[in-house]
């Protein structure tokens, strides 16, 4: 398989701590979900990829380059319409406006909000503003898309409809990385795990075998005491 | 007390009796301070939302000479420009010195400062929350800053009206540069301390609580709108 | 979000209307003048008048003597028209104009308490001014370089006090215009020399009344003088010439001879 990105010796310190520590890692898979405890950095590796954060060691390559795009955990609307919110991303790269708005309604309908068009972004519930976020990355159709505990603070209902999209996402062609706390919705969703413990790099394992087979105790220990 | 309640009726007959000189001052008020507390807005809030989103050399100085002239003495300010806008200074040809134009640029120079200051604050909450989302959209720094000076529109409708009550409430500027003439510089503020110096405190107070009447209802109007704002919006 | 086309717009126009509506072209001269005249309603009485005649729109700016001298030293205003020939003299001699003519005169007065305490009161200036430094009573000072303060500090020299050396805490400096050194004084019960205008039209009174009055040496002259063209060529020479011709005219003399506050008249026209 061909690998779309490279980290090598990766590396971010904040005064004394190390919170991203030698990371070494290849991605060639369509969906890869990096795993691990509070404070094992998956955050910050994350941003790290997606250029949000600058790495104090090492370096990142993309052999060629991907339109990327990212959601949070936390939806961050501006106080406009739905409809706007989602062209503004697309307005930011140049869009004609006739393409904007074909492209913000199409993204809306994906994920199943059509209604909400006009509606007041920041006045939309948690869950709903979740999709919105994901129809607004969705929109820049990335060929990379980032996804930062998409569901952590959304109900179980919200986080079906959100694990929907993401599948669908996956299935129209674009690649995610995504950290999550939920191993199942990592079962679900990818097809390899990267797992992080301490800002270090323990194990990249294709998801089957992770979950029946870690190779490291750290990930055996974290798996059993997730699943209780 | 009773002085007070005295000058206070009087100020509602004044009112009432819609005395014309009267409403002619209220209007050059109103028009002057409005006037420069928009052309401050249009040139503080760029100014704030860059001291809050940039990253360039000498920022943090910018920040503390902005903090610091948030107390500009007006006197200070109307002196300097009348010294510009004095025939015998370097603006001097334009014939400004003692029009209400000259009192607009004084309070922009007065208010500017202010709206810059307070912008900065609000943006930089604002940069916080957004900084992240907006940067991973592809906004630039320049762009993400007016972005968030419209996101922010309502808060900054209080940075607004900060400036514009230091405007309407000054007298040291606009009694230097406007001369405090009758029927074309004379303001609110102006026409108190004249009446003060005539003696006739009655009027001088009625004068002053017609003032504090009108910033009141503003502030209200715009406390209103704030919230009717942030229901609709969010 | 960028800021929608219609609302840039919108404020745009806004802005351009209120500078456009701050620039109406107004035949006017800027005079240079005093409170007294000013606060004692003499301008709001004598410039319609001369406006009706003449279409000229006259604003006044009404300052300290010293200050309105020192404000037309900067070409700010196109006629002066003050009260202390000493430091006018100087203004011409200084070549800021080349013509100064007398208008009118009124007079000081001695205020102070009604009670009297330092028993100032009479017909002499001087020996008032005596008394009142050998009482150590509270008196006002100006001390802004006006017209009236300059005649105040003439008095005590010409009492033969040298207030320098004898000022104490009773003298009160308060480097104001009339009309808040009279409120000073009203709230400390204090002496204090003002002109009759101002006084006649002054409401905070307290517990002041005259003192001394009618003393010759009391005797206020105005005079007027065009600022010098050639100095500042942004002078209104011809609008401003038409004032000062108006003021020592006869027209001009009547006028100021009907201003009458409570059936008293303020100011006693005398160009020669």
């Amino acid at each position: 398989m061909e690998h779309w990105l490279e980290l090598d010796g990766l590396g971010l310190t904040e005064g004394d701590v190390r919170i991203v520590e030698n990371v070494t890692l290849k991605i060639g898979c369509s969906s890869t979900a990096i795993l691990g405890p509070n404070g094992a950095g998956k955050s910050t590796l994350l941003r790290l990829m997606h250029g949000l954060l600058h790495s104090s060691a090492g370096r990142i390559a993309w052999p060629r380059p991907l339109r990327q795009a990212m959601v949070f955990q936390r939806p961050i609307m501006l106080r406009a319409t739905v409809l706007a919110n989602i062209e503004y991303g697309l307005r930011l790269r140049g869009h004609p406006s006739a393409e904007q708005r074909r492209r913000a309604l199409a993204a809306l309908d994906r994920v199943g909000l059509p209604e909400l068009a006009l509606r007041q972004a920041r006045r939309c519930s948690g869950g709903e503003q979740q999709r919105i976020a994901l129809a607004r990355a969705w929109a820049l159709e990335p060929q990379v898309l980032f996804l930062d505990e998409p569901t952590a603070s959304l109900d179980p209902a919200s986080s079906r409809e959100v694990e929907r999209i993401i599948h669908e996402i996956v299935a129209a062609g674009t690649k995610i990385v995504m950290t999550t706390h939920n191993l199942g919705q990592a079962r679900r969703l990818a097809e390899e795990v990267v797992y992080l413990e301490g800002g270090r790099l323990l194990e990249q394992t294709p998801v089957a075998d992770f979950f029946t087979l870690p190779q490291t105790l750290a990930a055996r220990d974290f798996i059993r005491e997730e699943v209780g | 007390m009773q002085d007070v309640a005295a000058s206070l009726a009087l100020g509602a007959q004044l009112v009432a009796a819609g005395d014309a000189r009267l409403l002619a001052i209220i209007a050059l008020s109103l028009e002057v301070s409005v006037t420069a507390t928009l052309f401050s807005c249009f040139l503080g809030m760029p100014i704030g939302s860059v001291l809050s989103v940039g990253r360039f050399a000498g920022r943090r100085t910018l920040i503390v000479l902005f903090n610091g002239f948030m107390g500009l003495p007006p006197v200070v300010v109307g002196l300097i420009v009348y010294l510009l806008l004095s025939r015998a200074g370097p603006l001097g040809r334009f014939g400004l010195l003692f029009t209400p134009t000259a009192m607009v640029i004084a309070q922009t120079v007065l208010v500017t400062p202010i709206i810059a200051a307070l912008t900065r604050q609000v943006i930089e909450g604002e940069w916080r929350e957004h900084r992240e989302q907006l940067r991973s959209l592809g906004a630039s720094r320049l762009r993400a800053g007016r972005t968030l000076l419209w996101n922010a529109r309502f808060s900054l409708t209080t940075t607004a009206l900060a400036g514009f009550g230091r405007a309407i409430a000054e007298v040291g500027t606009v009694m230097i540069v406007g001369g405090n003439i009758d029927g074309v510089t004379r303001v609110m503020t102006t026409t108190i301390a004249l009446e003060t110096s005539k003696g006739d405190l009655p009027l001088a107070l009625a004068l002053g609580a017609i003032l504090i009447a009108i910033v009141l209802a503003i502030n209200a109007a715009a406390y209103a709108f704030k919230q009717w704002a942030e229901r609709r919006w969010g | 979000m960028t800021t929608p086309d219609n609302v840039r717009r919108a404020l745009v126009a806004a802005l351009a209307c209120f500078a456009i509506g701050t620039h109406a072209e107004e035949r006017f001269i800027t005079v240079a003048s005093t409170t007294s005249t000013e606060q004692s309603g003499l301008f709001g009485y004598l410039l319609p008048i001369f406006e009706k005649l003449t279409g000229i729109q006259v604003r006044v700016l009404a300052l300290g003597t010293g200050q309105a001298l020192d404000l037309a030293r900067r070409g700010d205003a196109d006629v002066v028209f003050v009260h202390d020939k000493p430091a006018e003299e100087k203004f011409l001699a200084e070549g800021y104009s080349t013509k100064r003519q007398d208008v009118m005169y009124n007079d000081f007065i001695l205020v102070g308490p009604k009670s009297d305490p330092a028993k100032a009161a009479g017909r002499d200036i001087l020996e008032g001014f005596r008394r009142i430094e050998a009482a150590q009573a509270p008196f006002v000072s100006r001390g802004d370089k006006s017209g009236t303060n300059a005649a105040e500090l003439r008095y005590w020299k010409m009492a033969g006090i040298d207030i320098d050396a004898k000022r104490g805490s009773w003298y009160r400096d308060t480097g104001s215009g009339m009309g808040p050194a009279l409120n000073t004084a009203s709230a400390m019960n204090a002496y204090i020399l003002s002109d009759r205008g101002t006084w006649l039209n002054f409401k905070n009174r307290g517990d002041l009344g005259i003192v001394v009055e009618g003393d010759s040496r009391l005797f206020n002259q105005y005079g007027v003088m065009l600022v010098n063209p050639v100095r500042y060529p942004q002078v209104k020479q011809a609008d401003g010439q038409k004032f000062v011709d108006w003021l020592v005219s006869p027209g001009g003399q009547q006028a100021i001879a009907g201003y009458k506050v409570g059936g008293e008249q303020l100011f006693f026209p005398n160009a020669k």
